[in-house]
């Protein structure tokens, strides 16, 4: 464990540190899901994590937003600090913390409203009902979300009738209109064509400005593409963590290496 | 032999690929180091239906080349291999292209073997030359022999040579130098001997190049443009990190 963080400093230079996770344990029921997982996840910058499944990474991800709270049975040791704060500190307001760690899932899930609702929703949840500040934060996150020019002629038709590629650039906009620091994202282009995927790529590549973002991908391509780090789990341990260029050409751990080349582990 | 390196992979075809590439590729470093041979013994001895012979079989080394760049741009386009996988199909693709050259260096000395056989039959004089082809014979075998192990146990060793074809090859002009100011009239044989040494210091320097691809196939250590002292630290440091792991 000594090593993966000495090497994790060691590549992370001097970065700055926005989310830091410390001796984080997780157990489903009797079931260890998470073995005291250390990681540091670095500012603007894309961390991606790799992992078979069941290896435990949607389950650290929806770690970072509580949403694992929702789940009867759980337990959680150790401590997520968001900017220095332990999130799973008494005082934290859960959908405090949201606001400022969005999530978007695997598959689409827009409301069955408009387009501009689907966007306007989480402002008009937090008492802002002003209609110029609501068209102009709508815009915003739809344009930062690179899905205005296909929309902005029908904002007020109903988002169900969006395409899934649509639909998932949508949710995005959501996420982003309440201008989280942190943008979840859990298998965000696995249920979409390959079209489609390389624009949300393209979109990760753009919110990086912004956002601190963590993403959980099948396709190692895809977190070799989009990723300044890569986190490789396993059994529900982080096995290798480093810059994703390296990880991808010559990885420290043989585990790591069988599980990107497609060996048997 | 470590085939793991290569096998093993979930896709079984995969696997097939890898090792059809690498067998090509010691097929060619086999055909390549032929060439030499011949081509010095032709040189040594004046054989021009043997040199002829390595002429032709240049073809040969250059079709290879092309049929293994293919292969490796076929894997590299549909399978997107990382880590160990990746580094075989860049360190094979630039092995190849050094083979390629000293196939071509082999062809050169076989075409000064030609013309000089036209000249006097006696060939004693370039003897000096023989413990040169030697050396550099000895390196591109350890080297194609390390490719086929994925070792790099013994490359430094390897590497090491190419200082001694280096102070050959300084020797063997300064000798090639007199014997033209004693008289003239040799300087075109001469030039041509020259040539054919020039020919051989840079297959040892081919062979230091494939022993560098190999290091870093095996390590992911870029290894290039260093002396051999900073090699040789190198490797004590890379095997030590072996042990820790």
């Amino acid at each position: 464990m000594d090593s993966i963080l000495r090497s994790q400093a060691k590549s992370q230079g001097r970065q700055e540190v926005c989310i830091k996770i410390e001796n984080l344990k997780l157990f489903y029921g009797e079931k260890q899901a998470l073995h005291g997982i250390n990681m540091e996840m670095p500012k603007k910058k894309v961390t991606a994590y790799i992992g078979p499944s069941g290896c435990g990474k949607s389950t650290l991800l929806r770690c970072i937003n509580r949403m694992n709270d929702l789940v009867d049975n759980v337990r959680i040791e150790g401590k997520i600090l968001l900017e220095n704060e332990d999130i799973y500190n008494r005082s934290v307001n859960v959908a405090a913390l949201r606001r400022r760690v969005g999530m978007v899932f695997q598959k689409p899930n827009p409301f069955p409203k408009s387009i501009f609702e689907n966007v306007a929703y989480g402002l008009r949840i937090q008492g802002i009902n002003d209609k110029r500040t609501l068209e102009e934060t709508v815009e915003n996150a739809l344009r930062g979300a690179a899905i205005w020019d296909e929309v902005k002629d029908r904002l007020n038709d109903n988002a169900l009738g969006l395409s899934g590629g649509q639909q998932q650039r949508l949710v995005i906009a959501r996420a982003i209109a309440i201008e989280p620091e942190v943008l979840l994202l859990d298998e965000p282009a696995s249920a979409l064509d390959p079209i489609s995927t390389l624009k949300i790529e393209e979109l990760i590549n753009e919110l990086k400005e912004k956002y601190t973002i963590v993403i959980v991908t099948h396709n190692m391509q895809q977190a070799a593409r989009v990723s300044d780090y890569t986190a490789f789990m396993y059994m529900g341990e982080l096995i290798e963590m480093g810059h994703t260029s390296e990880l991808f050409t010559n990885p420290k751990k043989k585990q790591t290496e069988d599980y990107i080349t497609g060996r048997y582990g | 032999m470590d085939n793991s390196k290569i096998g093993q992979h979930i896709s079984g075809q995969f696997n097939k690929e890898l090792e059809d590439i690498r067998n090509n590729v010691l097929t060619m470093g086999g055909l390549v180091e032929q060439q030499i041979a011949q081509a010095v013994e032709a040189f040594m001895t004046g054989d021009t239906e043997m040199a002829e012979l390595v002429i032709k079989q240049d073809n040969q080394v250059d079709a290879l080349e092309m049929l293994i760049d293919q292969e490796c741009m076929q894997i590299l386009a549909l399978r997107q291999p990382a880590a160990f996988d990746l580094r075989l199909l860049i360190t094979v693709i630039k092995t190849i292209n050094e083979l390629e050259r000293v196939g071509d260096m082999a062809e050169r000395i076989a075409e000064m073997a030609m013309r000089l056989s036209d000249t006097e039959g006696k060939h004693e004089q370039y003897y000096e030359l023989q413990h040169m082809a030697d050396l550099v014979k000895e390196m591109l075998h350890g080297a194609l022999d390390a490719f086929a192990r994925m070792s790099i146990e013994d490359v430094t060793a390897i590497t090491g040579r190419d200082e001694y074809v280096d102070r050959e090859y300084g020797s063997i002009i300064r000798q090639l130098i007199t014997r033209m100011m004693e008289d003239p009239r040799n300087i075109t044989r001469t030039l041509d001997v020259l040539w054919t040494a020039r020919s051989l210091e840079r297959i040892g320097d081919h062979s230091v190049n494939i022993c560098e691809n190999i290091i870093y196939m095996v390590k992911g250590e870029d290894v290039r443009h260093m002396s051999q002292a900073e090699l040789e630290d190198k490797i004590v440091e890379l095997e030590g990190k072996i042990k820790v792991r």
